[in-house]
């Protein structure tokens, strides 16, 4: 299977919607070349500002230029994007409700090698409790690149989440996403997986071990827009399925689980189970990692078949 | 405005906050009377506004840091016309427009704050705009001393230098009172204009409540010189009422009805 860094492709996208916007800043932190935002700075540097490893004056410099009709793109690792400038992102932006797009790699456990202080598995959570962003966990490359594209041409603030290695390339080059939007990445009829950003590429395996080895037709579904998010289709799989299973490379609190949980509560009670995230974890490669910590697609095929009745 | 018609400003904008303060049983009297012969000369004479248009885009931008100080700012909004002074008795109340910490939906309110040390990085990209914009707008931003223990603003201070940006001005209101206590007593800011003067900046001093200086002083600044300015203002804490002044007591209380007519008394007997 073809791979494909969503940071870099991310990168790919900001550089070249440069050409066409000219309101179009970038304010990074001294992780601009991690982040592939020094392709911007490269081509535009009077639009393009390194604060040094400074994240809360990052945040408050990109709301300035935004309040001031700049369309600025903050980036840097999630961990210090997300959990370090929280309340400048919350005062500052969120409460502003101003035009900032917060787009930060290096998320979740495959970060690796760098150990737990560098894998961010709490931002997704922090992200949706600032009432006003629009959160977006692209699945893959292209989605990252569709994901810039749509935060860039939308007003208001977004929260993009990225990863550090490469990852599988599920979508074709010209996927287009949508505030609230979903896909269906594989259809199925007895139970529904709700996956979001590298846990979609193990959701759509798990959905084949389970249709080739157990005849179990599981549909996967691709919810990459969490803030809006797509409730009709939660719905209808709540209605449609013997349970719903989510799977995310986050704490189980406070982000997809929780998320969805909340919706099938409150319209269609059905079992929502969780592969997600329960302790912090520690340094090894990204698939030591999802394999200690139980976030691949054997984890989600072994609680399928446990709860299916 | 003639320094005459600067210090009645700076006199209504007193009685103001010292009503509006003791309407709303809340907010913060001390560290906005501190502010408002600086806000009146800022409103007064340097600034250009159009309060009809809070918008406009080539207006100067005026950026309360220290955001609890909003009864200043309110006073001086209403006192030149983006609102009507009766508004000022909503203050802190339900479905007001003027929330206990500024926010930028008000009108002529540029940045949401309440939580401190934000408000020079604001002004850091409000000021890098107008120099992609090629405007001519000049930033300036009110931080409180307290507020310089935010390491933020530090963050900011050598941003604005590394980028040059001598279209932006940063004022201390040098007031020597935070919330607990005298600032030399909770973390010592001093010796001050040399921390500035080290990082890079322009630094002027001034009496913050001697109108006439504080107009030469913003007069004074070259702003084709491309390095960042700071004025640092000595104030008074409370400034204007005698029970009020240098008393970290009024910090974040208001005036009871009975003290309030003696304030006022006092005000208008200057």
């Amino acid at each position: 299977m073809d791979t494909a860094s969503t940071r870099e492709y991310a990168g790919k996208k900001i550089l070249e919607l440069g050409a066409t916007n000219p309101d179009l800043c970038v304010v990074g932190a001294d992780l601009n070349k991690s982040t592939f935002t020094n392709l911007f700075a490269e081509k535009y540097p009077d639009r393009f500002f390194d604060v040094g490893i400074a994240e809360q004056n990052m945040v408050n410099i990109a709301a300035g230029l935004a309040a001031s009709g700049k369309i600025p793109i903050v980036s840097t690792f999630a961990v210090f994007g997300s959990t370090r400038p929280m309340d400048q992102l919350r005062v500052g932006v969120a409460q502003s409700n101003l035009n900032v797009k917060v787009i930060l790699t290096h998320a979740g456990l495959i970060t690796g090698e760098d150990g737990i202080s560098a894998q961010s598995l709490e931002d997704i959570s922090l992200f949706l409790s600032l009432h006003s962003f629009s959160v977006l966990v692209p699945s893959d490359a292209y989605e990252a690149q569709a994901a810039v594209e749509l935060a860039v041409n939308t007003p208001g603030p977004f929260y993009i989440r990225l990863s550090r290695p490469e990852t599988p390339v599920l979508n074709h080059e010209n996927i287009q996403l949508q505030q609230g939007g979903s896909n269906v990445m594989v259809n199925g009829s007895n139970i529904s997986i709700f996956a979001c950003g590298y846990m979609v590429y193990h959701a759509i395996e798990a959905a084949k071990i389970l249709k080739e080895r157990h005849g179990i037709s599981a549909r996967v579904v691709n919810i990459y827009s969490l803030n809006p998010i797509d409730e009709s289709i939660i719905i209808k799989c709540a209605k449609e399925s013997q349970f719903i299973l989510t799977a995310e490379e986050h704490f189980k609190y406070g982000g997809l689980h929780s998320l969805i949980s909340q919706i099938v509560a409150q319209n269609n009670p059905v079992k929502v189970l969780s592969v997600s995230m329960n302790t912090y974890a520690e340094s090894g490669t990204s698939d030591e990692l999802i394999n200690k910590y139980g976030l691949n697609f054997n984890s989600i095929v072994e609680k399928v078949l446990a709860n299916l009745s | 405005m003639n320094i005459n018609e600067i210090n009645e400003l700076a006199k209504n904008i007193r009685i103001d906050i010292l009503t509006m303060t003791s309407n709303a049983n809340s907010g913060h009297p001390g560290g906005s009377l501190s502010s408002a012969d600086i806000l009146a000369v800022l409103y007064g004479n340097i600034l250009k506004y159009d309060s009809k248009n809070p918008k406009w885009e080539d207006r100067d931008r005026f950026i309360l840091s220290k955001a609890h100080a909003c009864p200043v700012l309110y006073a001086a909004l209403a006192e030149n016309g983006y609102f009507d002074t009766s508004e000022l008795l909503t203050f802190r109340k339900l479905n007001s427009r003027l929330q206990g910490h500024s926010h930028i939906k008000t009108p002529g309110v540029e940045m949401s704050g309440g939580s401190l040390g934000q408000g020079l990085s604001f002004g850091v990209g409000v000021a890098l705009s107008a120099r992609l914009d090629e405007k001519n707008y000049k930033t300036y931003v009110l931080l409180g001393d307290g507020e310089l223990n935010e390491g933020q603003n530090w963050e900011a201070i050598m941003t604005a230098k590394k980028y040059e940006l001598g279209n932006l001005v940063a004022i201390v209101d040098k007031n020597g009172i935070q919330n607990d206590r005298f600032t030399h007593e909770v973390m010592d800011l001093n010796p001050l204009p040399e921390k500035w003067k080290s990082f890079g900046w322009e630094c002027f001093e001034v009496d913050g409540h001697d109108t006439e200086s504080l107009i030469q002083v913003f007069q004074s600044v070259n702003f084709e010189n491309p390095i960042p300015k700071v004025i640092i203002a000595d104030t008074i804490k409370g400034k204007g009422v005698s029970f009020m002044e240098n008393n970290p007591d009024f910090h974040g209380k208001a005036a009871n009805p009975e003290q309030l007519k003696q304030a006022i008394a006092e005000i208008n007997n200057q």
